[in-house]
């Protein structure tokens, strides 16, 4: 595709029907914006419950209708909200979202590419993630409510529509859905691998590539890797469910009959599911942490501090993040040898993850630091991951997991190390390539508001959750009154609920300023943040094949800045060696 | 309400829209630009980075010492190993948290942009990296290590005089289970569940319970399929019709009908009904009709009905298959005697002080996870998969209540796994004392079929069943 190939085209092949990387991981952001309203939505109407329960809220009555009779949320209705939110998040919000737009954006951009490798098959991914987005959100309308079951679905209790009302039609789609997520996600997973191997441009070695590219490829190579297992997953509970066979069903006696099932074991479920379902937690924090590399180093004006090492650390990460699905089973009745071998992988993945963090420390020392929004966001990051990445010390100990396994502690764990820490990856690179994807500038100060609002409220509301769950308060529970020796900790619940609410509402800022800057915003200049990534090459204006001329070479790393053989403080990948002058 | 929310958003949106503007405004006067950040700004939030960590640390100093102590002392044996090593744990991340955290804002405050500075080019550095990949691999061995042996303590196998008690878990209540005399449970199997077998305890009495209970159900259906007046219409219907041809095949042969009656033999229908049989099986169906029986049901319905039917019939075949159960062994023998002394109880269960208890955990629907926070005890209950756990008990209950200055203190076993919409209140109460109130506890309750041993077994083998404490101890 030469760059002359530019062309006016019609409103459905520019906007709906596009085959640009640009078009695309815009797309993907925008439908991954509004998933997320929704998912935080779904999380503040559980909030209200959980904070102030059996109290009636008009609120909910207006949105959620018989499922808020009076105005108290429903026990099924419940369970369906928690179960859609954690559905949503994980994988609409921030799998689909967060490598689907940054993945498309940054791939061709950063590497020197016309395009993706496969412009059709990109198109085609993103069409059947909208299409499973919107099967996900019908299921919220369907008779007897979206699937209950938790995230996870764990059968029987998904597999048995007489188990509760969430396992009727609700759950059908929530598997349809999946499928389709599934698809969406290995072509574009296949696509990012490809591209990133065969289209890098001249010059562009492997250990030159940015840390973002590092970042998008291992997560594209752990989703193909994983997501077939949870498609073959979901393909057996979709056949105990509606061909009468039995892999996850055995000895089940329900609703006053006994099921003529025999010799399947739920656990098997669990391993499949499990199988991706922890590297989806790195599929997740990958490219946020990939992210906050280069938005770190370009802010700080200084190199990343120890590239090789962060390379391997991404690398490392991957690896072990396949061996170490039997933490979230240390309670199932696993053997407990087994138990003790995924102790000791999961463990080990706290050292490359203890490198990240220095190295990222390391960077902000003795930097210049440009404390814009995405820096901010980036910050950010890097608590939230070392926060909540601590406390999964505790729940790799499977001694210590017996307590603590399903209560608020893990809740709190995960949402403060997968959920804030993307998420602020997510903003941040928001922040951060607005003026590629848009052309345009997102207001600054309102940035900034956004920012500590997010930050404190985002604490805010996990935090307390450790206590919480160190007191033994269970997770997907309804209400907690009818136990009494958790009745002194309930008090920080309507404390949660309130961060969490104040929260939500801080993301109208964002969802203000990001629409707003998209036709209003300042006209955004080439390269204003003064970065060394190829992206910053292009025009302001998109055009068809992403340089309007040559494909730009490459002779340096990402990385130099402030380097003292240069004048100015960034040295662009594009500015050739000086004689005698040494690559990284 | 509504309307105050809506009023909120609202003042909210057109509130944002007037700061854009004037900053927008404000901006192009000055010439800024969005990415030139100013030195007040960069400023400002350096310090507020300092302001959270401070505020931040305030909360979480706060909230150790108001929700540290986050349960009692542990009640149970190996919970003390699992809080020694929770509190090792708990300082080791404290420690990395401040210091972290305290590296990542102070740097960040510290070293914000200016102007006429250039950041220090530093891109690796061997040791460096060395150390914080060497040091934290050593402390990760030590908690490796030392939480290895608390599990492996946790998890070997219990010891042979441990008592061994069933957790049985349902939609949405728990049933405990005790041995009994002979210190075995029976076998069970799900297709034996009634409402008197609630674990599907395999024994005589069990099966019989369960083939009349099926085969009332089996009988009210086909009662329900068989007068339903659709299907009795039809079937008239077709009565009449096989009627009518044979009246036509007579009227075909030229035959009187008076000379019919001793020719009928030759002249039956086309399922070999003759007329005589036609007709009362016509009035049969009438007379059906007639009975306040008859329903009428839509077809998906019935269809649904005649589902049930079948799968009852073969639920009853299964239930048949236990009874061709393998005598001739003596082990099997043995298990199918060993559930008449179980013993089942509700609402709560009682455990000796300082007895290692073996639980083994089964579930009849979906899976649910039994959890004894108190005891730091927890472990998944599978149907079809049955999982153990042990534990021994260190305090009662009232000493208990003593450490807690609460007397309506309880320990409780409590679902921790997503089971449906009562999952947040299915609970049981565990009850801890001393041997001998225990032994009391447990006499008091009812052996499982206990009428029927009564009156069948007891004059037979009296020496067998024996006085029910006397080998638990």
């Amino acid at each position: 595709m030469a760059a002359n190939a530019h062309h006016e085209e019609s409103f459905v092949s520019k906007y709906i029907f596009s085959h640009d990387h640009k078009m695309i991981s815009k797309q993907f952001l925008i439908t991954a914006i509004f998933m997320g309203i929704v998912a935080v939505m779904l999380s503040v109407f559980f909030r209200l419950q959980l904070g102030w329960p059996g109290q009636s809220f008009g609120i909910l009555e207006t949105f959620l209708g018989k499922w808020a009779p009076d105005g108290v949320l429903d026990r099924n209705a419940y369970l369906a909200l928690v179960t859609i939110h954690g559905t949503i998040m994980v994988f609409f919000v921030l799998t689909g979202g967060l490598s689907g737009t940054f993945s498309n954006l940054l791939i061709p951009l950063q590497i020197g590419a016309r395009d993706m490798a496969s412009g059709f098959l990109n198109m085609l991914s993103y069409w059947m993630f909208l299409a499973s987005s919107v099967i996900m959100i019908s299921s919220l309308f369907v008779e007897g409510g979206a699937a209950s079951g938790g995230w996870t679905v764990y059968p029987p209790l998904s597999a048995l529509p007489q188990a509760m009302p969430g396992s009727g039609m609700g759950m059908t789609l929530w598997l349809v859905s999946m499928v389709l997520f599934v698809a969406s996600s290995l072509l574009g997973g296949l696509n990012y691998i490809v591209t990133i191997i065969n289209l890098r441009t001249k010059g562009m070695k492997m250990t030159r590539l940015p840390l973002t590219i590092w970042a998008f490829l291992v997560t594209a190579i752990l989703g193909v890797l994983s997501f077939p297992v949870l498609v073959s997953a979901v393909v057996l509970l979709i056949m105990d469910r509606s061909m009468g066979t039995a892999f996850y069903l055995s000895d089940i006696h329900i609703a006053g009959e006994a099921l003529d099932v025999t010799g399947g074991s739920p656990i098997l479920y669990q391993h499949l599911f499990w199988f991706l379902g922890h590297p989806e937690v790195y599929i997740v924090l990958l490219p946020a942490l990939g992210i906050s590399s280069e938005i770190i180093s370009t802010n700080s004006r200084k190199p990343i501090f120890g590239y090789r090492a962060m390379i391997g650390s991404i690398l490392a990460i991957g690896f072990l993040s396949f061996i170490v699905w039997g933490h979230h089973m240390f309670v199932t009745g696993m053997n407990p040898f087994l138990g003790s071998v995924f102790v000791f992988t999961t463990l080990l993945i706290a050292i490359p993850s203890a490198v990240k963090a220095f190295n990222y420390i390391t960077t902000l020392w003795k930097g210049n630091i440009r404390l814009t929004p995405a820096m901010l966001f980036s910050i950010g990051l890097v608590s939230t991951f070392v926060t909540g990445g601590l406390t999964g010390i505790v729940l790799a100990d499977s001694a210590l997991d017996v307590n603590v396994h399903d209560t608020y502690f893990v809740v709190a764990h995960f949402h403060i190390v997968m959920g804030l820490s993307a998420i602020f990856g997510m903003l941040a690179g928001v922040y951060h390539w607005f003026p590629k994807m848009f052309g345009k500038m997102l207001n600054t100060k309102l940035g900034f508001a956004h920012f500590w609002l997010t930050l404190i409220c985002g604490y805010g509301t996990f935090f307390p959750m450790h206590f919480v769950g160190m007191a033994g308060a269970p997770r997907r529970y309804y209400e907690y009154s009818q136990f009494e020796f958790l009745d002194w900790v309930m008090d920080l619940q309507p404390i949660i609920s309130t961060f969490a609410i104040i929260g939500a509402l801080a993301q109208l800022v964002f969802l203000f300023n990001f629409f707003f800057s998209i036709f209003r915003g300042q006209v955004a200049t080439a390269n204003p943040w003064q970065a060394n990534t190829l992206e910053w090459t292009t025009p302001v204006e998109h055009v068809h094949g992403n340089w309007p001329g040559a494909l730009p070479e490459v002779h340096r790393w990402a990385y130099d800045y402030s380097n003292p053989n240069y004048e100015e403080d960034f040295v662009p990948q594009t500015v050739p060696l000086k004689a005698g002058e040494e690559d990284h | 309400m509504k309307l105050l929310i809506l009023l909120v958003v609202v003042v909210g949106v057109v509130a944002l829209a007037q700061l854009a503007r004037v900053y927008e405004l404000s901006a192009k006067l000055r010439k800024r630009r969005e990415e030139d950040i100013s030195h007040a700004d960069n400023r400002l939030n350096a310090s507020l980075f300092i302001v959270f960590m401070l505020a931040f640390y305030a909360a979480t100093i706060y909230l150790y010492a108001a929700y540290g102590d986050y349960l009692p002392t542990s009640a149970s044996e190996h919970g003390v190993g699992v809080d020694a090593l929770m509190s090792v744990n708990i300082w080791i991340i404290t420690a990395v948290f401040f210091l972290v955290n305290t590296l990542l804002f102070v740097f960040t405050a510290k070293y914000y942009y200016k102007k006429d500075r250039k950041a220090k080019f530093f891109p690796h550095d061997n040791r460096l990296e060395m150390i914080w990949t060497v040091i934290p691999s050593i402390v990760l061995a030590g908690i490796i290590i030392f939480g290895l042996r608390t599990w492996n303590d946790m998890t070997g196998e219990a010891s042979d005089d441990a008592i061994l008690i069933e957790l049985y878990s349902k939609q949405f209540d728990w049933t405990a289970r005790y041995a009994g005399a002979n210190e075995e449970f029976g076998v069970s199997n799900f297709n034996l569940i009634t409402s008197n077998n609630p674990l599907g305890i395999v024994t005589n009495e069990g099966i019989n319970e369960s083939l009349a209970e099926l085969d009332a159900k089996i009988e009210e259906l086909e009662t329900t399929v068989n007068y339903e007046r659709g299907v009795l219409v039809n079937k008239k219907k077709d009565f009449e019709k096989q009627l009518k041809h044979l009246h036509e095949h007579h009227a075909g042969h030229g035959h009187a009908d008076e000379h019919a009656e001793e020719g009928h033999d030759e002249h039956h229908g086309h399922e070999g009904l003759t007329e005589e049989q036609l007709k009362s099986e016509i009035a049969k169906i009438e007379e059906m009709l007639k009975s306040d029986k008859v329903s009428v049901l839509s077809d998906v319905a019935l269809e649904a009905k005649q589902d049930k039917l079948y799968r009852l019939k073969r639920h009853k075949q299964r239930v048949l298959d236990i009874e061709n159960f393998d005598f001739s062994d003596e082990q099997s023998l043995s298990a199918w005697e060993a559930g008449k002394d179980d013993k089942i109880v509700k609402g709560e269960f009682h455990l000796p002080i300082g007895k290692e208890v073996e639980f083994v955990f089964r579930s009849r629907d979906v899976i649910h996870s039994a959890y004894m926070p108190h005891f730091r005890t927890q472990m998944n209950c599978v149907p079809g998969v049955p999982t153990r756990f042990k534990m021994t008990p260190t305090i009662t209950t009232d000493s208990m209540r003593t450490i807690m200055d609460d007397p309506e203190f309880n320990y409780v076993l409590l679902c921790n796994k997503v089971c449906g919409s009562a999952h947040f209140n299915m609970q049981m109460k565990v009850i801890v004392e001393s041997q001998e109130d225990y032994d009391n506890w447990l006499n008091e309750q009812k052996t499982f079929f206990v009428e029927e041993v009564k009156e069948e077994e007891v004059p037979a083998a009296p020496a067998a069943e024996g006085e029910p404490t006397a080998s638990i101890n």
